[in-house]
């Protein structure tokens, strides 16, 4: 098969011979290796058989690499998002002269820095099980991204050198200049990170969505356009806002480790509060993941229409009735964290009666967005499943329907803050009565707008667009969020407190919605993987380069939970090994009698 | 430590929760296995192998079941042998056929030449079928893949199976399929491929003085529309309609049937006519 000589012989001629050569036939590319063919070309994607694909005895090798990638997603997604709230955290220290700020800034970078090394032995496993186990694969992606891949390895040396720095040089560069410096380090770090993680979803949406080759799959030497793809910048965007919520809920299982292991009330009172802070950014991205999501979701229908229908109307329609008991956890848990927080102070007892309004809307928004779409179904799949399902609950199961729930959701959760923040305090300004009946008018109009918008689209348009449509249900959340933000900073200004505010008087429950929080994140994540991936269903490379292994086939949904489990607990013990490295890091035993007496 | 276990207990329970739920919560569905690349020996084919082929287009590379199902968004074809003939004799009949098979092949190719009641395109008053074309672009049959798809649909339907087993092999089939067909390469192409002249005019000068008169002309519209506009004409021509025009005229099926980089060839083309 000339096609492996001709891409050794044409990946050395490609870099000097750019995309003149795209319009090349695929026979062209075979006889490549003739002496007096001047032109350079790329091969076409390999067409392969099952016996193309190495496999160990024992060793299930899509598994293999599912559970090797992923893990290294989880640890990548850690790492890189905890420099960007350590960011911020820093800064926010800087600017009120508040040392606990800055103290905690440093207590998250010690739990990623053992991270960021697992994260690049995963990495290099992964890399080593791909082209152990799918070589013909790595080795047309390698081709297209071989400028990028140099890059990525740049910018791990370099994202290393500034992490390093960063980290060690914390109590270094400490006080005036030294701590600018220091935090530019820190915005460096994250855009290194950031750049680290956009080069590496240019693969996975490559494999979606590829551009910059043609049907064959001949490449035409323009890897910016194979990187640039067009599902980059959406899966770029979700994966930034998910990493940092992911990020948030990890630190905050970690904080609540240390808070149910503390023994001094001092450590509970500081594990407490970080707790809380890490909530406060788990939810902060949470909030906007939705949109992020459906955003994603409007480009695969743009991108292809048959995509689209496969994700959200076929076999993986139930995909989605897991995520939004997945997501639904999340929000109830992380809700019922902050209710947990308002009996930190006596303040907050004004505020109990309410939480109960606040959890049925949770509760009903979730149902309404846990109902299933009609079912779009090949004949198998009709007859596995008795008939296409829940004709009956039709609207509810539409966009329209869950967008609405979802914003609410979103806005009540957003309330809860509220009630949360406020809880301890009295606004003293003199036009806190008009302040509170703009916010509840805010409130009611905005939920309402919600609402008409979400029955005008679910009843009255016939558009295929509907995902696009939330558009305005989106603003209408967001204009909620960021006026009554406004307003309640300024209400609160120098507002009194009520009761002093006791860190760590916290019921141990609150801190295992903490931990169901890291739990459900992973476990969602690990989900939305393996549905990112299967849409693809037997192609390696969308249309463009077939899977013909003997696991080319689609996996259902229970066995794919199952792996996502696995994954999860292997995630988790590694995480815990983690914490626990940390725990003996400060660990001081004196062996008296050990050492010799200096002379 | 012990707060350990009770950690990894609390995980360990909500883990087995998901998966408990994702087993036995929903309903599992098995996926429809990847599409075999089939060897065909159609000299070699008994009639009763040439339905059970025609049986796995149709349920598998024609993509039939996606809007032939109970679930109403095309005609249920069980009893369709009948159905056909009925329809040849009926006054709105726009065809050439004279046969059941005839019909078949034309509402295959040809969808419009016979709407059901019903069925159109919305707007179209029951003139323009939803249909794709199963010979082009999205979803590319062969002919002799058709003629199975007829066989299985006669078979499947209890009348009598009138199609001859082509003599030809099926042109490449087995080997190739509408993903690996040689792609367009110019937008010219494209819109001969896609019949867009039929409606519009372009810029060019190969496309200038073509009668399409149906549809806006295009020869400058990239002086006036953005990208993101001119794809969602494509994807989605109801979205916005153009001054002047009426709704359903544009066909709304070349989302499906257009490669990603014959509509973004097609994008980049328009938005360059200036
Ligand atoms: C995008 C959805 C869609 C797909 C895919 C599709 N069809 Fe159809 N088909 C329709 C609609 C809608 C109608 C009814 C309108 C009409 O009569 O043209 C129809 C009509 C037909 C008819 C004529 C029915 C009659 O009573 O006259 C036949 C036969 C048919 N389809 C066969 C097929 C086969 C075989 C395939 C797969 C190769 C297929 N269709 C794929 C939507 C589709
Ligand atoms: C059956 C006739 C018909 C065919 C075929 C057709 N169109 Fe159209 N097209 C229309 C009509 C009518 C409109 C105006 C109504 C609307 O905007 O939907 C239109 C609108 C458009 C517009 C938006 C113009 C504007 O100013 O809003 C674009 C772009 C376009 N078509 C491109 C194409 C391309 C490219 C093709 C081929 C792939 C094509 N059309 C095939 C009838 C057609
Ligand atoms: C509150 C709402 C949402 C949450 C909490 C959420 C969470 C997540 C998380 C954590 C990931 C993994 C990110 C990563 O790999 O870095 C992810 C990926 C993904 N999400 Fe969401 N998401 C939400 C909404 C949606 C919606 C509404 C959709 C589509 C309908 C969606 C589709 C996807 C897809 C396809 C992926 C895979 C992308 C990838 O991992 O490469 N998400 N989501």
């Amino acid at each position: 098969m000339p096609a492996a000589n001709a891409s050794e012989a044409v990946s050395h001629a490609s870099v000097t011979a750019p995309a003149t050569t795209f319009q090349t036939t695929p026979a062209a590319a075979n006889t490549a290796d003739a002496p007096d063919t001047k032109a350079a070309t790329y091969p076409p994607a390999p067409k392969l058989t099952a016996s193309d694909y190495p496999t160990i005895k024992g060793v299930n090798s899509r598994v293999a690499v599912w559970l090797v990638a992923q893990l290294h997603l989880w640890f990548g997604a850690f790492v890189l998002a905890v420099p960007i709230f350590v960011f911020i955290i820093e800064a926010i220290g800087m600017a009120t002269r508040d040392e606990r700020y800055d103290n905690m800034a440093f207590e998250f970078m010690k739990v990623s820095i053992i991270a960021y090394s697992l994260t690049a032995i995963l990495g290099g496993l992964l890399t080593f099980s791909l082209v152990l186990f799918y070589p013909d694969l790595f080795k047309y992606l390698a081709t297209i991204f071989k400028g990028s891949m140099f890059a990525y390895a740049l910018l791990f040396f370099a994202e290393s050198a500034i992490l390093y720095i960063y980290y060690y040089g914390w109590h270094w560069l400490q006080g005036g200049n030294k701590k600018w410096v220091h935090l530019t380090l820190g915005l460096l770090l994250n855009a290194v990170g950031c750049l680290l993680m956009f080069l590496a979803n240019a693969w996975t949406t490559f494999m979606m969505s590829p551009a910059a080759v043609d049907a064959a799959g001949v490449f035409n030497g323009d890897t910016w356009a194979a990187i640039h793809n067009f599902l980059w910048n959406p899966i770029n965007i979700h994966r930034f806002v998910a990493n940092v919520a992911y990020g948030g809920s990890i630190i905050g299982a970690y904080a609540a480790f240390k808070f149910l292991s503390a023994r001094s009330k001092e450590e509970r009172a500081h594990y407490d509060w970080i707790g809380y802070n890490a909530n406060f950014i788990a939810i902060s991205a949470l909030l906007p993941l939705p949109f992020a999501g459906y955003y994603l979701t409007a480009e695969m229908y743009a991108y292809s229409q048959q995509m689209g229908i496969t994700l959200m109307g076929g076999v993986f329609a139930w995909i989605f009735i897991i995520q939004a008991v997945l997501i639904g956890a999340l929000f109830l848990s992380a809700n019922y964290y902050l209710w947990c927080g308002m009996g930190r102070s006596e303040g907050a007892y004004r505020y109990n009666p309410r939480i109960k309004y606040i959890a049925m809307v949770l509760v009903a928004a979730f149902l309404v967005w846990f109902t299933p779409h009609t079912l779009v179904l090949t004949n198998a799949e009709l007859k596995s499943l008795g008939g296409p399902y829940h004709q009956y609950l039709g609207v509810l199961g539409l966009m329209p329907a869950k967008n609405t729930a979802v914003n609410f959701l979103i806005v009540f959760t957003f309330l809860s803050f509220m009630f949360y923040r406020r809880a301890n305090k009295i606004a003293t300004v003199s036009w806190v009565t008009t302040g509170n009946a703009i916010q509840i008018a805010l409130f009611t109009v905005g939920l309402i707008n919600i609402t008409l918008l979400g029955v005008y689209y679910g009843y009255f348009t016939n558009n295929v667009y509907k995902v696009a449509a939330s558009i305005p249900q989106v603003l209408t959340t967001l204009t909620i969020l960021v006026v009554s933000t406004i307003i309640d900073t300024l209400m609160y200004k120098g507002a009194k407190e009520v009761a002093p505010l006791h860190w760590g008087r916290m019921p141990a429950r609150s801190q295992y919605a903490l931990f169901l929080l890291a739990v459900a994140f992973t476990w969602l994540m690990g989900l939305m993987g393996y549905v990112r991936s299967a849409i693809r269903q037997h192609w390696h490379v969308q249309g463009v380069f077939r899977d013909n292994s003997v696991d080319a086939f689609t996996p259902d949904l229970g066995y794919a939970a199952n792996i996502v489990s696995i994954g999860t607990i292997l995630f988790m013990v590694m995480v815990m090994f983690i914490f626990w490295l940390n725990a003996i890091n400060s660990r001081r035993v004196a062996a008296k009698g050990y050492w010799k007496k200096p002379a | 430590m012990y707060n350990v276990l009770k950690v990894t207990g609390f995980s360990l329970l909500m883990i087995g929760g998901f998966s408990a739920y994702s087993n036995y919560g929903i309903p599992q569905i098995i996926p429809a296995p990847p599409p075999v690349e089939e060897k065909l020996e159609l000299s070699a084919m008994t009639m009763d192998q040439f339905v059970a082929f025609g049986g796995r287009i149709y349920n598998g590379k024609g993509t039939c079941t996606l809007c032939h199902n109970s679930m109403g968004r095309a005609p249920m074809l069980d009893r369709i042998g009948s159905v056909a003939s009925e329809n040849l004799k009926n006054p709105n009949y726009r065809g050439t056929a004279k046969t059941v098979e005839e019909y078949l092949h034309e509402s295959l190719v040809k969808p419009s030449a016979f709407v059901t009641a019903g069925f159109g395109k919305a707007g179209s008053n029951d003139t323009e079928s939803p249909m794709p074309d199963v010979s082009g672009g999205g979803i590319g049959l062969f002919e002799a893949e058709i003629a199975a798809v007829i066989a299985y649909l006669q078979e499947s339907s209890g009348s009598e199976v009138t199609v001859a087993i082509p003599a030809l092999p099926a042109a490449g089939a087995g080997t190739s399929n509408a993903e690996e067909a040689a792609p367009l390469k110019t937008p010219e192409e494209v819109i001969a491929k896609y019949t867009c002249g039929v409606c519009h005019v372009f810029a060019g000068h190969d496309l200038e003085n073509r009668p399409g008169t149906l549809g806006p002309n295009l020869a400058r519209i990239g002086a006036t529309r953005s990208r993101e506009y001119l794809r969602q004409a494509l994807l989605d021509p109801d979205a916005v309609i153009a001054k002047g025009y009426a709704a359903g005229m544009m066909p709304k099926t070349y989302g499906e049937q257009l490669k990603a980089q014959e509509l973004e060839m097609l994008v980049n083309y328009m938005a360059k006519s200036k």
